[in-house]
């Protein structure tokens, strides 16, 4: 079973992208609310995840910060960032911070996952 | 429906690069998110200090950009704008209300905010509910209103925004 980290803010936004990520088939998503709370549901996961969604802009610690934090001790784990920053340069430093992909809101359920998928299928190859 | 008091532009001028990119901002996240088809109305300049409806999503700019996008709601239409949105009901009086909204109006300032084409953070977003509220802008710039019509009901959203840099290359 695929286990999912979804990290925003917005319990609206994480409740949109559980039921788009119902598409995997069996998954089982744990949720935080900002990069701190992240890290504590991450440092509570032996198991790891089979990958993140991370939003930027949030209270307490943003979601770059949290990548960059990430990436210290875990190089693997793919990282999507699902975010309103479309600018290019903001996607060029969530690239640098260590992300693996990119979906800008607003998205439709079918570019989330195609991105996820993408994403995925990277890891694999 | 309320109406909105506007003024005439005698004065203060409405500035296209800063309005075109919010209207197309707020098309793309209602038709991609909410699946409603918006009509965009002329854009007018806001003469009373108040908001123009009950339910107000704000997030402010900073950087290079300075000021507010609003995005204001009559209770109704918010009720059945962010439902829609969310998937399921929600009730005005529940938590999970002022979040839709102000992710709703995340997104619409995060669209606009790349058009712009100048280096600008946006704020987290902050909700207020109430009739008659009333938001501290510039005063140095105009409020910009924006009204807008859906199947589920109309909404608006206010610009009140002042450029202190240089538009930027951060899309290049």
């Amino acid at each position: 079973m695929m286990k999912i980290l979804l990290v925003d803010d917005s319990r609206t936004m994480r409740n949109i992208q559980k039921r788009a990520l119902e598409a995997l088939g069996p998954i089982e998503v744990s949720e935080a609310s900002d990069g701190v709370e992240a890290l504590t549901v991450i440092a509570g996961a032996p198991d790891g995840f089979s990958f993140m969604m991370i939003d930027w802009n949030m209270p307490n610690m943003d979601g770059i910060t949290l990548v960059r934090k990430i990436r210290e001790k875990d190089k693997a784990t793919p990282l999507i960032m699902a975010t309103t920053e479309a600018e290019k340069t903001r996607v060029i430093e969530a690239i640098k911070a260590g992300v693996n992909n990119y979906v800008i809101k607003p998205f439709t359920p079918e570019e989330m996952i195609g991105k996820v998928k993408a994403t995925l299928a990277k890891k694999v190859a | 429906m309320s109406s909105i008091a506007t003024a005439p532009a005698a004065k203060a001028q409405i500035d296209p690069k800063l309005i075109v990119p919010a209207m197309n901002s707020v098309k793309a996240v209602f038709e991609t998110m909410v699946k409603v088809a918006v009509q965009i109305e002329r854009p007018t300049i806001k003469a009373t200090p108040g908001v123009s409806y009950d339910v107000s999503g704000i997030i402010g700019l900073s950087g290079d950009l300075t000021g507010s996008i609003v995005l204001s709601f009559p209770t109704a239409s918010a009720t059945k704008l962010v439902s829609a949105f969310a998937g399921c009901e929600l009730d005005p009086k529940s938590p999970e209300f002022p979040d839709a909204v102000g992710e709703l109006a995340n997104m619409i300032a995060g669209g606009a905010k790349k058009a712009f084409g100048f280096r600008a953070n946006i704020s987290t977003p902050n909700v207020v509910i109430g009739a008659g509220h009333k938001i501290a802008r510039l005063s140095d710039v105009p409020c910009v209103v924006i009204p807008c019509k859906t199947a589920m009901g109309d909404f608006a959203v206010e610009i009140n925004i002042k450029q202190i840099g240089v538009a930027a290359d951060a899309n290049r």
